[in-house]
């Protein structure tokens, strides 16, 4: 339960930390280190040189047309920014507990790309981008081509995420978050993330989004709300497709039919809540 | 080997540490600040809460060299001169622990949840749901801390403006 040996930078800007990550092909990048210490001291992971991006000066948050969050922003200051998106304040509660998220960060989570994580899923709903640096310089990542599966991204070796971007509510928009967790900060059974625009009395835009191995939409469910009030008898409809669009497995915690019933649930609740905020 | 300049708990410490040493094993076997407990190691239990630059965190899950530069504060910081916070105190009176162990974790998550207003009984409870008790219930917690809000309520009227 103690971390191997390993060496430590704390890089001062991004260029330090690009350099140092390209020196060696074993090292990792820590940011608010809430599961890689963890995995460290567990020693599932030995990295040979640690790149400590805490005073890298990544911890900004700006708007100029997007919410951009620096990665290092902490997820309980982001929780606090009035700022920032309304789906992802009403989600970073569900993100660990009180004190992990004064140390974990939003660029982490979305680098770590836990499937069951809050933040990469309302990143894919809202469809913001990660913003990424390394040895080939600056792109920008939809989360479609971000993340892969379970702990898997298309970061490139060398690369670090710098910043994800998030929009600004719509017009007319709503959204809503919802998840089951046996206690408040476990892994949650299931989660959804809904976002939609009343316009003229019907929904538009309607996105659809569950944690699976990586934040997946519902695209067929969300596409029959589209153009359409949403009322307790649509919601329900798409709950009830929505259940049968995802593949849970058996778990220990429960059955794959339980899971089932449940992402139909919080999909027709979370209809509803982001229907009523759009008024 | 790193050298780390650390105040913990208003003192200011220079070490030599390995980068792989936990601040846990820092503040216990170098400092000898044993209230700072070691319960899972992997930051789900939250024994092992301190303050680091203000903010409560698990001490478990940063190490030692990310401290270098920074504050530390740990439940030895609590009580001042012999006398008990009103946290403390407010443990105390309702029985708030059995076997301890928790409890100094618990005591400096809830002491920064307090710096920060008032909280409401849902806030105190999510804190807690991330500090694993064994003995009590939660119950008297609950009641400890909600008692210490209200010795403290002048500090938030302040604080509330």
């Amino acid at each position: 339960m103690k971390p191997a040996p390993f060496e430590y930078i704390a890089a001062r800007s991004v260029e330090e930390a690009l350099a140092a990550l390209a020196r060696d092909e074993d090292a990792k990048p820590i940011a608010g280190g809430q599961s890689l210490v963890p995995a460290l001291n567990m020693r599932l992971v030995r990295p040979t040189l640690l790149v400590d991006l805490n005073h890298a000066g990544l911890d900004a948050v700006e708007v100029n047309g997007v919410v951009r969050v620096g990665a290092m922003a902490r997820q309980a200051a982001v929780e606090r920014d009035a700022r920032t998106h309304p789906l992802l304040r009403e989600a970073l509660p569900y993100v660990g507990h009180f004190v992990t998220r004064n140390r974990g960060t939003v660029g982490g989570s979305v680098a770590h790309a836990d499937g069951s994580a809050e933040i990469p899923l309302c990143l894919a709903a809202l469809g913001g981008t990660i913003v990424a640096e390394g040895p080939n310089g600056r792109r920008e990542i939809s989360p479609e081509d971000f993340f892969v599966t379970h702990y898997l991204t298309t970061l490139a070796p060398g690369e670090i995420v710098v910043e994800t971007t998030w929009p600004l509510p719509a017009a007319g928009e709503g959204a809503a978050f919802e998840e089951l967790a046996l206690r408040a900060g476990d892994y949650a059974l299931a989660m959804v993330a809904v976002v939609l625009r009343r316009s003229n009395g019907v929904a538009r835009d309607v996105r659809v989004y569950v944690a699976g191995d990586r934040p997946t939409a519902l695209a067929d469910v969300a596409a029959t709300l589209d153009g359409v009030g949403v009322s307790a008898a649509t919601a329900r409809e798409a709950g009830e497709l929505a259940s049968e669009a995802v593949g849970p497995t058996d778990s220990i915690h429960a059955s794959a039919s339980y899971l089932r019933h449940l992402t139909g649930t919080l999909v027709e609740r979370a209809l509803l809540r982001a229907w009523e905020r759009t008024a | 080997m790193n050298e780390i300049r650390v105040t913990v708990n208003g003192r200011e410490v220079v070490e030599d540490v390995e980068p792989r040493l936990l601040l846990t094993d820092f503040l216990r076997h170098r400092l000898g600040l044993t209230g700072t407990h070691v319960g899972c190691e992997h930051g789900v239990c939250g024994a092992c809460t301190v303050r680091l630059d203000g903010v409560s965190v698990r001490a478990c899950c940063v190490l030692a060299v990310q401290a270098d530069g920074s504050a530390v504060e740990t439940v030895e910081s609590l009580a001042e001169d012999g006398l008990l916070s009103p946290l403390q105190d407010a443990f105390k009176r309702h029985h708030a622990l059995q076997c301890g162990f928790c409890t100094p974790g618990i005591l400096m998550a809830a002491d920064d949840l307090l710096s920060r207003g008032r909280p409401s009984r849902e806030e105190i409870v999510e804190m807690l749901s991330g500090q694993l008790c064994r003995c009590t219930g939660y119950a008297p917690i609950v009641a400890a801390i909600e008692d210490a809000c209200n010795t403290l309520s002048q500090g938030f009227e302040a604080i509330d403006g």
